[in-house]
């Protein structure tokens, strides 16, 4: 990034002080920068969706590519295999996707909304299907054999008696009194301390970001620190 | 038709990935291939749905002159700036490439407004760990000590401030060991506990039990 009084730099830094304008009160310079936020958010993540993702997994495996832009350096998709060579290719199959997907931008009309239902049950039907066995073998799994671990340290002593309370402070089938209710209190200290270590770990990023964007505006727009 | 279609793609997708990851060979392995690509490209086409869903509602609130009005012009605006910026003037799949129209945007633009709105959050917790973060009770001084000592300790100023103690007890060592261990033992429980739901979760909506995503009619 280039430093000093240039366009480009004092657009940004316009834009920082228009969002930071907020610490005073909600003014219309906040505002117009907010709106430009969501508009400019919404078309980078449409742009960028289309060339990552729809043209090289949809239209580039179908071959449409090729039909609308003959010259373009991709291979031949399946219409091409299909119509040229005579052969079935499975990449056609994707085309079910593309139905799915102009399906699911159906929900923009509200008498075709209902339509959309068959691309939202496959979201959830995939999501499901592949959060059952990660989150179990990663999250589960993974952890509890991760705090079988020797009580030969007061650390590793930490670590399972933290996450055996834990657990049992979710553990709602009974309820929480003698040695199950003691087990539960010392799982909410353990909780306690770890909501108090993520938020400082988070209150920390953000504080690095701020640094980061005063640091722009004094550093390289003004160039006031050097 | 309209609701036993939709639980059947559920429940034959749900099944195909748990069968794909008990027997990974021909046909489970390509068919969980092949529905991730159509699940990406889905997904897509979902996020697509938001942002013309929010360019509509941006154009109802401009005809109908509603309270802030031009502001959903410059959501607009904003929009087909970049995705003009994007489409046609940005060498096509080199959209992100240095010193494109689009790039120019995301630097100047996109950034400091995404990164500055992120930012302004230290001053949203500072003021809520203001109300939360009363030594009341021994649990929320719990919360308390812990996140003070993790701020204290990723900053110099910490070290600084136990500098006459041995280095393996300093503040940022001591910082590392609550992140290590005690956070550690905590966020072990709350994986645990989140993995069990989204597996009996996953169970219910695969199985059909669960229906609330389809509506209600």
């Amino acid at each position: 990034m280039e430093f000093g009084f240039t366009f480009s730099n004092t657009l940004a830094a316009i834009l920082t002080i228009g969002i930071i304008s907020f610490l005073w009160r909600d003014n219309p310079l906040y505002k117009l920068c907010e709106a430009l936020f969501v508009g400019v958010s919404a078309g980078y993540w449409f742009v960028s969706l289309y060339y990552q993702n729809l043209l090289p997994q949809l239209f580039d495996k179908l071959g449409l590519t090729l039909i609308i832009t003959p010259h373009a350096d991709v291979k031949e998709g399946a219409l091409q295999v299909l119509f040229k060579q005579g052969r079935f290719d499975e990449r056609i199959l994707y085309i079910f996707a593309g139905i799915l997907g102009i399906m699911m931008l159906m929900r923009l009309f509200p008498n075709l909304g209902w339509v959309s239902r068959w691309p939202l049950a496959f979201i959830v039907g995939t999501t499901s299907g592949l959060y059952f066995t990660t989150y179990f073998q990663s999250n589960a799994m993974a952890q509890l054999k991760s705090t079988i671990i020797p009580l030969n340290s007061i650390n590793n002593i930490v670590i399972v008696v933290g996450t055996v309370c834990g657990l049992i402070y979710f553990y709602f089938s009974k309820e929480h009194k003698g040695v199950l209710g003691g087990a539960a209190k010392v799982g909410t200290w353990f909780l306690m301390v770890t909501f108090g270590a993520s938020f400082g770990y988070t209150v920390m990023s953000r504080m690095s970001l701020l640094i980061g964007r005063i640091d722009f505006i004094f550093s390289t727009w003004l160039g006031l620190v050097k | 038709m309209r609701r036993e279609i939709p639980l059947i793609i559920t429940g034959v997708v749900g099944f195909t990935y748990i069968i794909q990851f008990f027997i990974p060979h021909w046909p489970f392995n390509i068919m969980e291939h092949m529905l991730t690509d159509w699940m990406l490209i889905i997904f897509a086409f979902a996020i697509w749905l938001g942002v013309l869903n929010l360019m509509k509602v941006s154009l109802d609130r401009i005809s109908k002159r509603t309270k802030d009005w031009p502001y959903a012009l410059v959501t607009i605006l904003g929009f087909l700036f970049i995705v003009i910026a994007g489409f046609f003037f940005s060498g096509g799949r080199r959209f992100l490439d240095p010193g494109t129209p689009f790039d120019y945007i995301y630097q100047f633009i996109y950034t400091p407004l995404s990164a500055t709105m992120f930012a302004m959050l230290a001053f949203y917790v500072a003021s809520a760990s203001y109300r939360a973060f009363r030594a009341r009770t021994k649990e929320a001084t719990l919360l308390l000590l812990a996140a003070f000592f993790v701020m204290l300790g990723r900053v110099p100023v910490g070290d600084a401030m136990t500098s006459f103690l041995p280095e393996s007890v300093r503040l940022s060592k001591f910082a590392d060991w609550i992140m290590n261990y005690p956070q550690t033992a905590g966020q072990r429980a709350i994986m645990i506990g989140i993995a069990l739901g989204i597996v009996s979760t996953s169970l219910r909506l695969i199985l059909g039990i669960e229906r609330s995503h389809l509506g209600s009619d």
